[in-house]
């Protein structure tokens, strides 16, 4: 469920960067407005109680393997959506650096299919309507589920956009949500009886939590939820539109973004320094101008045009043995860099001895 | 059972090896986490069908590695962990993708396999990189670079409270995992129910810890604030390992190394 860095193009992840730390700053400035201080290690203890809930193990019902939850939506529940949200942005941070699932560009990606869904729109349009004053064990059984449900759903179908959008992988759109939107359905399900089962149980055995999450925490600003939504997405559709559109007419963002600021693809020469160096260098040992070898690339002048690097002998030739050089070079300076540390270390135990 | 300790051992263990006493880890965390980013959006930012011009970026993490004294099997280990959703989404290129890019010595070699490989070095670089960053960094570190980068300081104190409480909380869930295992015969006893009356118990006691701390960090007069002995001031290392290292991911990011490379040494 988590996306990672690997499938995403730069604009795509800085734009979901964007919305979701826009997200964040917002919540943050809606808690300080009626701050409770209360808050602050409750958020904390219970981002840390969704890492210790997903050490535990349970056998996914019908198949025989186990399963973890996710917990987005529990954190929504109990917190209200500003500080929920705030929470599981943070655990998905701890999640992306410790874990290293996803990724740190791929984390703006993440906050908003795992949060953004469940915090501002299952929270409030599904499951508050959905329990309203009557919180029967029904009712939020009924109410958690569709609601992790439809955040999940949302969510994954975010992982497709998100990754179409990046244009990294061949697979269609029909293709691929086919193959996300069922599996998320089980999951949704599986975790939204278990929200319910945790939401009911907090309910029996401190009814004054699940009371008090109900009704003091600054639940209830539908109209600012409202604009909140409205705004996020007003901006993720001008920065995904612009970007989409540099996309399609710019394939490559750093290219244009030099491009941009120089007014051409590639930097600037500079006089002097290290990259006229390595241009001198290029002349002088370019036996394989453009790519290929001379003689070749007369005769495939006429496929300069095409999607691709033109294909032919020189390019691979090359391009094999300056990877094996490369990887080499990597090798040999790790290794190079490791005992040098070790013989220094031998000296300094010595000279203590 | 051993998952479970295998688990909550490797947490710990990243997080004892950002306290280990290196160049790497006397780097200022704000810079650190400046130069990851940027590392990432450099090698995210290649084309679909590149390949060799990533390789010479394979010396950040290799330089981490070696001079941050970190163990390489760890990361691999983790890498391997996290690969299957990038390998899933990746495979479908060389199935879809089926037009003849290259061809070596005969073999004919498609655009969808050089896009595959192009999605796992990217994959390989970007996360053995955020990983790094948390092995040669201690998460405080981190947090203090956030608040430096003005991020809102609720969302760095609580991130704060929830890094101290996972390892406590985890801990808890360890023993309750053990008195599960020891009452329960194989896979009996793992059922939705039970798994949800444990971590209710588990989310009671966790709530009425935080109602605890929250008396006591009262009662030492919080303020809203976490204030941090550690200094953690820019020094002059910090700037050359920053400028050293973004005009490496530039010059390699805008010139194909990789080619260079192999035209001097092919004659």
């Amino acid at each position: 469920m988590h996306m990672s860095d690997a499938l995403l193009s730069p604009s795509v992840g800085t734009a979901f960067w964007a919305g979701s730390m826009g997200a964040v700053a917002y919540c943050a400035k809606r808690l300080r407005q009626n701050m409770d201080e209360k808050l602050i290690p409750l958020m904390g203890i219970l981002g840390a109680f969704i890492f210790a809930a997903q050490m535990i193990n349970f056998t996914i019902p019908g198949t025989g393997s186990s399963g973890h939850i996710g917990g987005g939506m529990i954190l929504a529940i109990l917190l209200g959506p500003y500080a929920g949200f705030i929470t599981i942005a943070s655990v998905l941070l701890v999640q992306s650096l410790f874990f290293a699932d996803g990724g740190i560009l791929a984390l703006g990606c993440n906050i908003w299919n795992l949060g953004v869904f469940p915090a501002f729109i299952a929270y409030p349009y599904i499951f508050k309507p959905l329990v309203r004053n009557r919180r029967t064990p029904g009712r939020i059984t009924v109410a958690s589920v569709v609601s992790v449900v439809a955040a999940l759903q949302m969510g994954a179908l975010g992982v497709v956009i998100e990754t179409l959008l990046s244009g990294k992988t061949e697979l269609p759109f029909g293709t691929f949500s086919a193959m996300m939107l069922p599996i998320h359905l089980a999951i949704g399900l599986v975790e939204g009886f278990i929200t319910a089962g945790l939401v009911n149980y907090v309910g029996n055995a401190r009814p004054e939590i699940i009371e008090s999450a109900f009704n003091s925490r600054p639940v209830a600003y539908t109209a600012s939820i409202k604009g909140l939504l409205l705004t996020l997405g007003l901006v993720a559709l001008i920065t995904g539109g612009v970007f989409s559109w540099f996309a399609s007419t710019h394939p490559d963002g750093l290219e244009w973004s030099l491009e941009k600021v120089y007014g051409k693809t590639e930097l600037p020469a500079p006089e002097r320094g290290l990259i006229p160096l390595l241009g001198r260098i290029q002349e002088k040992t370019a036996i394989l101008p453009d790519y290929d070898f001379r003689s070749r690339s007369e005769t495939t002048e006429g496929k300069t045009g095409d999607r691709w690097p033109a294909p032919g002998t020189g390019t691979s030739a090359s391009g094999i043995i300056g990877s094996m050089i490369v990887m080499g070079m990597v090798f040999l300076i790790g290794f190079g860099i490791r005992s040098a540390k070790k013989i220094r270390d031998r000296k300094e135990f010595k000279s203590r001895v | 059972m051993s998952d479970f300790d295998t688990e909550f051992f490797n947490i710990g263990y990243l997080d004892t090896l950002a306290y280990k006493e290196t160049f790497v880890h006397r780097l200022n965390p704000g810079i650190k986490l400046i130069v990851t980013l940027a590392f990432i959006i450099s090698v995210v930012s290649f084309p679909k069908y590149e390949i060799k011009g990533m390789l010479p970026f394979f010396l950040f993490p290799v330089f981490i590695i070696s001079a941050g004294d970190i163990p390489l099997r760890v990361i691999l280990k983790k890498l391997m962990v996290v690969s299957p959703f990038v390998l899933f989404v990746g495979i479908f290129n060389p199935l879809l993708d089926t037009r003849t890019m290259y061809s070596l010595y005969g073999v004919e070699i498609s655009g969808g396999w050089i896009s595959f490989a192009s999605i796992v070095v990217k994959f390989l670089l970007t996360v053995s990189s955020a990983l790094l960053l948390v092995a040669t960094t201690s998460f405080p570190g981190i947090c203090f670079a956030l608040d430096r980068l003005k991020v809102p300081r609720i969302f760095v104190v609580q991130l704060l409270f929830l890094y101290r409480y996972i390892f406590v909380l985890l801990e808890e869930a360890l023993r309750i995992v053990r008195a599960r295992n020891m009452r329960s015969f194989g896979k009996k006893g793992r059922g939705i129910r039970s798994f949800t009356n444990i971590v209710g118990v588990l989310l009671v006691r966790s709530i009425e810890r935080s109602e605890r701390i929250y008396q006591a960090i009262c009662s030492r007069g919080f303020d809203g604030r976490i204030r941090l002995i550690k200094d953690f001031r820019l020094r002059f290392t910090d700037i050359v390992f920053a400028t050293v290292a973004i005009a490496a991911f530039i010059i390699f990011r805008s010139y194909d190394v990789t080619e260079m490379l192999g035209r001097v040494f092919s004659t």
